[in-house]
């Protein structure tokens, strides 16, 4: 399992994170490391081993479909980066 | 003063010889002069301090008081607390005010401890050193130069330094433990499910845990009374009886069986460490315990588990951080896409990034069974390890560390060296057992610098108070953990 640069710039991307031609250079050889780390479990049978998740034997919770969140929509939008009349704003994706 | 413990504290407030407020001022006054050096907190706000501070003499005067009313704690930025900037040690957070609290903040909140302000951590707890936080290094208190560890780096600083009466941090792979043993003070990570993770910033939910980091065992009890218990906003949040932690400090240790896993004794560990924990089951010898020699087979496995289960976790948590609704977005972007990808290459660190790819590719198309299942399935085997292992002992002792506290930048640029100081803590992690380090002496280093160095305490699920009476009881007949270190006046 050796990777390229071109994978580091297909994973980036399915990540979105931007990288330059350099800092993939760069981040390969750091992955390749931990990959390499990674690897180590490939040498352990785990056949019929049921994978594990948490260490208590729970099942998940639920709850009367009730509304339980007051409006706080001036409080949450303070902290965007940009809104508008009450909605947040991006680029515009649709013509 | 700075040296007492909780209950002394309380004590004073309980008796008026000390306000809360002048207790708070104190060591917001020590904040002033040794903060700018160590570097353990990042957001500080007097003024709502000293608020809470007022709030909490009135409740002693009113006579409605419990043990933690008016004690000034530091809360690790990873906190969510209301109207306090929340950083996670990211500038993706840098303009982040919470708008709401966390369920442990809620808890301190309620029973009227005081907020210090929110200590320095890694970038969003990704990290040994606390190097990869966006707010600077925290120095380690014992020797200015080397890291305080991490990433609770700042949290452990801020006890060892005095800067607090105690503080929280949170434990992925050994995050409270680490620094608490590379810093010489207390610190636990409770079994996974007891700890709220409402409102704490999420790295890897199925591992991640908040606990205390304090002087004494003591201390940690009190303090796991308060921050301990069901919260039906955490989806893995368990729904037990309410326990009081330090209900078995005192009791005798003569019949304690304390196993120690080959393992944790084997090639990697320094001598010096070695020695030092060697020392520590001595005096559990004297005390009355039961040495049985046990084994943890898949340990060496753990690392490579963890370093695809919490890449992976975090992956996906930190897909939020999408430059819409908060955090940072970029200045200049082309389209949806290149803001979403401009703002993540600017908000987020080398570390963080590394990780969100490493997960990102395990979780790719293809991928998901040779990794994460495969991670899974060890993570079985190595809970396995230790439900064998508590068959034949009650508590395991061992190092926290492999090393003590190395120097600033000595391992920044190699990110698998960094990863194998979580070595001996991050399989209770996995198994999501109970983990505390306690400080056991000091070790020279390569310059002869005598540092601290934890022991490792680990129990088994929900043991959390006979754990603490075992280093409540090595803390009775030792007084390393009274030991602070120089310049701290």
């Amino acid at each position: 399992m050796s990777l390229s640069t071109t994978d580091v710039k297909r994973i980036a991307h399915l990540a979105r994170i931007a990288v330059s031609e350099a800092e993939a250079e760069q981040t390969l050889q750091k992955l390749s490391g931990i990959l390499g780390l990674i690897e180590q479990m490939q040498a352990v049978d785990t056949t019929g081993i049921a994978p594990m998740s948490h260490s208590q034997d729970v099942t998940q919770r639920l709850r009367e479909d009730v509304v339980t969140e007051s409006n706080q929509r001036e409080l949450l939008q303070s902290i965007a980066p940009a809104v508008e009349n009450g909605l947040y704003l991006v680029p515009k994706v649709i013509e | 003063m700075i040296n007492k413990s909780l209950k002394e504290l309380a004590a004073m407030l309980a008796s008026k010889d000390i306000s809360s407020v002048e207790l708070t001022q104190e060591y917001l006054n020590r904040i002033d002069r040794h903060n700018p050096e160590i570097n353990a907190y990042i957001s500080l706000d007097q003024e709502k301090t000293l608020a809470q501070a007022a709030a909490a003499d009135q409740m002693l005067a009113q006579g409605t008081a419990s043990a933690l009313t008016g004690i000034p704690i530091a809360q690790k930025d990873i906190f969510c607390a209301k109207g306090w900037q929340t950083t996670c040690g990211s500038k993706m957070l840098e303009n982040f005010i919470a708008p709401y609290d966390a369920g442990i903040i809620e808890r301190f909140n309620a029973v009227g401890s005081v907020n210090l302000g929110k200590t320095n951590m890694d970038e969003f707890a990704m990290g040994s050193s606390n190097e990869t936080s966006y707010y600077g290094k925290v120095q380690n208190p014992w020797d200015r130069r080397r890291v305080p560890g991490g990433s609770s780096g700042g949290s452990a600083a801020a006890v060892a330094a005095r800067l607090c009466a105690a503080a929280t941090g949170t434990d992925t792979g050994g995050s409270i433990r680490q620094p608490a043993s590379l810093c010489g003070l207390s610190g636990l990570k409770p079994t996974y499910g007891l700890a709220s993770r409402y409102g704490m910033i999420a790295f890897a939910s199925s591992l991640d845990q908040a606990g205390p980091m304090a002087k004494s065992c003591e201390d940690m009890a009190l303090m796991m009374n308060v921050m301990t218990g069901f919260d039906e906003r955490d989806s893995t949040s368990l729904n037990r009886e309410k326990e009081d932690y330090t209900r078995d400090l005192g009791k005798p240790l003569a019949g304690l069986r304390v196993g120690l896993p080959k393992e944790y004794f084997a090639e990697g560990l320094e001598a010096g460490v070695a020695k030092v924990v060697e020392a520590a089951i001595d005096e559990y010898r004297k005390l009355g315990a039961e040495i049985v020699d046990i084994s943890l087979p898949n340990t060496m496995l753990s690392i490579p588990v963890y370093y695809v289960l919490a890449p992976a976790e975090a992956s996906s948590n930190l897909s939020r951080y999408d430059g819409v609704r908060f955090g940072h977005r970029a200045a200049e972007y082309d389209d949806l896409m290149d803001m979403y990808c401009k703002s993540r290459a600017e908000g987020f660190g080398a570390e963080v990034k590394r990780r969100i790819l490493i997960g990102t590719y395990v979780l790719s198309a293809g991928y998901y069974d040779a990794y994460y299942l495969k991670a899974q399935q060890i993570r079985r085997l190595i809970a396995q390890d230790f439900e064998r292992a508590f068959e034949q002992c009650d508590i395991i002792l061992g190092p926290t560390a492999p090393s003590t506290a190395f120097k600033a930048g000595e391992k920044a640029d190699d990110p698998v060296a960094m990863y194998l100081q979580d070595i001996y803590t991050i399989a209770v992690n996995l198994a999501g057992l109970p983990g505390m380090s306690i400080p056991a002496g000091f070790a020279p280093a390569d310059d002869g610098k005598e540092l601290p160095v934890g022991l490792q305490v680990i129990g088994n699920y929900f043991d959390e108070a006979r754990m603490l009476n075992a280093g409540h009881a090595y803390q009775q007949v030792t007084d390393w953990h009274t030991r602070m270190p120089e310049g701290i006046a």
